[in-house]
């Protein structure tokens, strides 16, 4: 048996295309265009899914993304919204919320169990006694939550797209067609977006069976379509409102980061339910979920239906159901029938009985509806007296409309609330935002079209700087179409008012009397809203209860935070294509043709050590040696070099470095430390001076582009006449390091070598293998040693020159491991792992970096003569005993001092030149000061000692820096 | 994402500037509680405030003038204005 109607004018089916599908382990067919659940109510499948707290049978209610507890679950995807989701052939489904399957839930017992779970229990029952929390967490979590993610995902990325236009209009209902036409007209560059995959809005599905809305619906969509300046995106979902106009729509292929000079919002009203007792049996639904199901799918509702109305729109789903062959038992209308225009006068003259005056008061059935309750209403409660069962297996409410204004209020819109119309409506738009149509309280469609007209010349006056008509049209409806109170109470509850959350008409009076009377409290204590609708059918209800508990008005109850996603959006989608730049330096591939084992450091790649993995302690230890002892080359090009030019170039430096670098002699370099205005080192360097007005400045690594952007700062703050280069990524650098360092270069370049002229600091340009360099003897590794900078194109031709003309002395390359080593050795320190955002040069032991009395100023220097005498901890050397076989202690490893922690290690390692572990440790004061022992407390817990010892730990005097080579020869 | 109209280069979108803070003028020789001051607390009131913006893909410093109540920038400084002079 099936519920599929006749094709239906409108509907979005493919009938040539059959698919077949599998939900809860049974076999389905539905055609190309169904969604999931209209597939399964065309086979007679009511029960959809189960509530997500007492697990009660649910069937379908929206059929507009709204259908949260219709959620499915297949293999790769959980919380799959069957409403909105396509069907696709092959699909396995089951439901998402169950213990068992979907007919026999285990939970369901849950909802026996509700009048011990009142409001807020989460938060009254488990946390005591403190010892059982841990099995109540293993409980909630088992329970709480909806479907099963696969932790064995496959990446699948979808690329985001920028678009541009004018003027964006969402929503593709009559008012949003009317208004991209109108700005279309005037010469605007126009997207008309609609998340649905076809446009036309309710003119299809509320309006598909009236006979005057046929032509306009065929002109409008036939005129959006073929206007040369409008863009229809059907299928997108404007994800949610980003300053200046900004909308991520989310479509098919992945998101449109939409850059709009102007938003018109034609989001239309979103209907929301009745409030009473057994209102989310299946079979219980929206008047305008049915017609959606009815246009869009061709699928009949059921057989037998009462439509409960409090406004026209419910007259016409009456005879949208006759007209689908649904018995219509009765109009139950909680007002009066006479103000409901035209379609009631039809729907009378069809003999079909209306009960004005009247509400439901319950409706009836296990996992599906049976019979209705009606008696009469008299605005807040029902004469039950005079109530009435009528058999109904189908039940259609209609009784107001909740405006979809999220857009609006993201964008910092006032919306208040209108008393003629019983609805919240715009007030107050910013600029740029515009909105019309039902959204507007524009209800009738002349109405709605004036007012679609209305917005697209108001945004097309806005963008054009034009001014606006003087003549305001007023589009919005004078007949309410919401009641102000469709809300009916009952003793036994399960009236619900959050289907998300399960949440009962008590619930949230209870919450109320608790003190939780502000709308944002209560939704947070009650969760009311904070399902995954976010509350689209769930708050205006919420505020009305809210507002009548404490005598305010719906104003001053004001409505909780629209945050952006409006639906949820895939982290896919969101997350586009992974772009991670990786700056590669000119020997990168060297690198890997010999074995490097990469490593990140900043954007950069950079070789960590040579060798395989499992060799990863012997190839670092090999390296240092031939450092020590004969020679090594690692590739430092992803050091900052900046190139700073011109007569003020010594002014620039001086103001932002600790030391003066203005009376550098040419041809030499000076140590280049940086510190912040609380006198916090942010990065080293050196500076060389390459001419008078001219100095050559490196930096770390990580910090190279904050570096050049402090420099380019100042010299715009203090006005001085400098030129500033980043060459960082157009030279290359590498540090050929060790005692034959010089024996090596000399035939090779025409700089002259020797230790008079080219002494340890000194900087010299010259020609190496041909190339044009500049040299740097540097010391950072504790061994002679120069750094080598040259244009990237050349860089691999002196690398290789050096790599092999070195085979004799056992050059080696070196990685970041080895070097790491090399200068913890020298006791030099990494700015960032030995320093702290809290570290100043005085705890970093260089208090000769900080000329206090020699300088007048320096950016931090105010700030470091505070803290000179202040300091509360202090850079440590220290070494593990000797023969020490214990746990190894780790870099942020604390230091203990009588129970107390009195710092952390920064840096340690084996030392192959001294044969023991030696690192940094930055000691609080008063340890730091005294020559006790250190205690460091390791991974297990143990107390490990340390020895205090000086820096540096190797060559204290700095003689292997000038090493003649004559003597290692 | 917000956009900026700069006066040189035109609409360019936030994501392609650092955000360096209030334009700030170090009290020279001031005395230790004006220096803290200085260095420890910003201007945090809604209201206009001048702030450092760099250009990251062309290297260029601009100084706005924003109501931070409104996120609206009101104008663009001339960099003239922000100069200070650092004892040598």
């Amino acid at each position: 048996m099936t519920s599929r109607l006749d094709p239906q004018p409108l509907e979005w089916l493919d009938r040539s295309e059959t698919l077949s599908f599998e939900f809860e382990g049974l076999a389905f067919t539905g055609f190309a265009g169904d969604s999931i659940s209209s597939a399964l109510l065309a086979s007679n499948q009511t029960l959809l899914g189960r509530s997500f707290k007492y697990h009660r049978p649910r069937g379908a209610v929206t059929l507009a993304n709204h259908d949260v507890n219709a959620l499915f679950q297949s293999s790769e995807e959980p919380n799959i919204r069957g409403d909105v989701t396509p069907l696709a052939a092959g699909m396995s489904l089951t439901a998402c919320n169950v213990n068992g399957s979907l007919e026999k839930d285990k939970d369901q017992i849950i909802g026996k169990l509700s009048r011990f779970l009142p409001v807020g229990f989460y938060y009254k029952s488990f946390h005591k006694p403190k010892k059982l929390f841990p099995m109540w967490e293993r409980v909630i979590r088992e329970k709480a939550g909806l479907g099963t993610i696969d932790t064995r995902w496959d990446a699948r990325r979808k690329a985001k797209t920028y678009g541009f236009c004018d003027l964006l209009v969402v929503g593709a209902g009559a008012s949003g067609m009317q208004a991209a036409l109108t700005a279309a007209e005037q010469g605007l560059d126009v997207v008309l977006a609609d998340e649905n995959p076809h446009i036309g809005g309710s003119l299809d599905y509320q309006l598909a069976n009236d006979d005057s809305a046929a032509p306009i619906r065929t002109a409008l969509k036939q005129k959006v379509q073929s206007h040369a300046n409008i863009r229809v995106l059907p299928g997108h979902l404007a994800c949610g409102w980003y300053t200046d106009h900004y909308v991520p729509l989310l479509g098919p292929e992945g998101i449109v980061k939409m850059r709009a000079r102007a938003v018109i919002s034609a989001t239309g009203v979103m209907e929301q339910p009745a409030v009473f007792r057994n209102n989310d049996l299946p079979g219980v639904m929206m008047a305008s979920g049915a017609q959606r199901l009815v246009a869009r799918y061709a699928v009949k509702p059921g057989q037998r239906a009462v439509v409960l109305t409090a406004n026209s729109e419910g007259y016409r789903a009456a005879l949208d159901m006759l007209a689908a062959g649904v018995e219509v038992a009765a109009v139950v209308d909680m007002g009066k029938a006479d103000s409901r225009g035209r379609w009631a006068d039809e729907l009378k003259s069809k003999n079909v009985s209306v009960l004005e005056g009247h509400a439901v008061y319950e409706a009836k059935g296990k996992d599906k509806l049976k019979q209705v309750v009606v008696a009469p209403f008299d605005g807040s409660a029902c004469n039950l007296k005079l109530a009435r069962e009528i058999d109904a297996d189908l039940l259609l409410m209609s009784v107001g409309w909740a405006p979809a204004a999220q857009l609006l209020y993201q964008a910092g819109s006032r919306l208040a609330y209108d008393s003629t119309l019983e609805q919240i409506l715009p007030q107050e738009l910013p600029s740029g935002i515009f909105a019309c149509g039902r959204l507007n309280g524009a209800f009738t469609l002349d109405q709605r079209l004036a007012d679609g007209e209305r917005a697209g010349t108001e945004a097309a006056a806005f963008l054009k700087d034009q001014p606006l008509p003087a003549e305001q049209t007023d589009c919005r409806d004078t007949e309410a179409h919401s009641h102000p109170w469709p809300i009916v109470d009952h003793p036994k509850g399960k009236n619900f008012v959050d289907y998300d959350e399960d949440l009962q008409l008590k619930d949230l009076v209870n919450a109320a009397k608790e003190g939780f009377d502000n709308i944002e409290l209560m939704k947070r204590f009650s969760t009311v809203g904070m399902g995954p609708s976010q509350g689209k059918h769930a708050n205006m209800n919420g505020i009305r209860v809210l507002a009548a508990v404490t005598g305010r008005t719906i104003d001053q109850t004001g409505s909780t935070t629209a945050r952006p996603m409006f639906h949820p959006v895939p982290v896919q989608a969101l997350a586009g294509r992974r772009f991670r730049a990786e700056r590669l330096t000119a020997m990168h591939q060297w690198h890997l043709d010999n074995g490097a084992q990469m490593m990140e450091a900043g954007a950069w790649l950079r070789p960590e050590f040579y060798g395989r993995q499992e060799e990863r302690a012997q190839a670092i230890l090999r390296e240092v040696q031939a450092v020590r002892t004969g020679l090594g080359l690692i590739d430092v090009s992803t050091l900052g070099k900046i190139e700073v030019m011109g007569p003020d170039a010594g002014k620039l430096l001086d103001g932002a470095y600790t030391m003066r670098m203005s009376n550098i002699k040419q041809d030499m370099t000076r140590y280049a430390l940086m510190v912040d205005e609380s006198g916090v080192i942010v990065d080293d360097g050196i500076a060389a001076r390459v001419a008078e007005d001219r100095f050559y400045v490196s930096a770390t690594t990580s910090h190279a582009d904050a570096t050049f952007r402090t420099l380019s700062r100042h010299i715009v703050e203090w006005g001085l006449d400098v030129r500033l280069v980043n060459r960082t990524g157009t030279l290359a650098a590498m540090n050929l390091a060790g005692p034959h360092a010089r024996k090596l270069l000399a035939p090779l370049t025409d700089i002259d070598l020797s230790e008079e002229n080219f002494p340890y600091l000194g900087f010299k340009e010259g020609n190496l293998c041909g190339v044009p360099v500049r040299l740097i003897r540097v010391g950072f590794v504790g061994e002679l040693g120069y750094e080598i900078h040259l244009p990237i194109e050349s860089a691999q031709l002196v690398w290789n020159t050096l790599m092999n003309k070195g085979a004799e002395y056992g050059i080696r390359p070196f990685g970041v491991e080895a070097q790491r080593v090399l200068r913890l050795e020298k006791g030099h320190i990494i700015v960032g792992q030995d320093t702290d955002g809290l570290t100043n040069p005085f705890e970093a032991n260089m208090p000769w970096a900080v000329p206090l009395k020699s300088k007048p100023w320096f950016t931090g220097k105010p700030s470091l003569a505070l803290l000179k005498e202040r300091c509360q901890r202090t850079l440590r050397g220290f070494m593990l005993p000797k023969g020490y076989s214990g746990e190894l202690p780790k870099e942020c490893h604390l230091l203990i001092d009588s129970g107390d922690i009195a710092g952390r290690i920064t840096s340690i390692a084996y030392s192959p030149s001294l044969g023991r572990y030696i690192g940094l440790a930055m000691v609080d004061q008063p340890l730091a000061g005294s020559d006790r022992m250190y205690q460091v407390r390791v991974d297990s817990g143990a107390l490990v000692p340390l020895e205090p010892c000086a820096i540096p730990f190797y060559d204290a005097e700095g003689e292997r820096q000038t090493i003649d080579l004559t003597e290692v020869a | 994402m917000k956009v900026f109209d700069c006066p040189v280069i035109g609409p360019r979108p936030i994501s392609e500037f650092d955000y360096i803070g209030e334009v700030r003028r170090p009290p020279m020789d001031a005395d230790e509680p004006t220096w803290a001051a200085y260095v420890f607390n910003r201007q945090g009131a809604p209201g206009l405030l001048r702030e450092w913006w760099y250009h990251r893909p062309t290297g260029r410093w601009y100084v706005m003038e924003r109501d931070t109540l409104k996120d609206e920038v009101v104008r663009f400084i001339d960099l003239e204005e922000v100069r200070y002079d650092i004892p040598a």
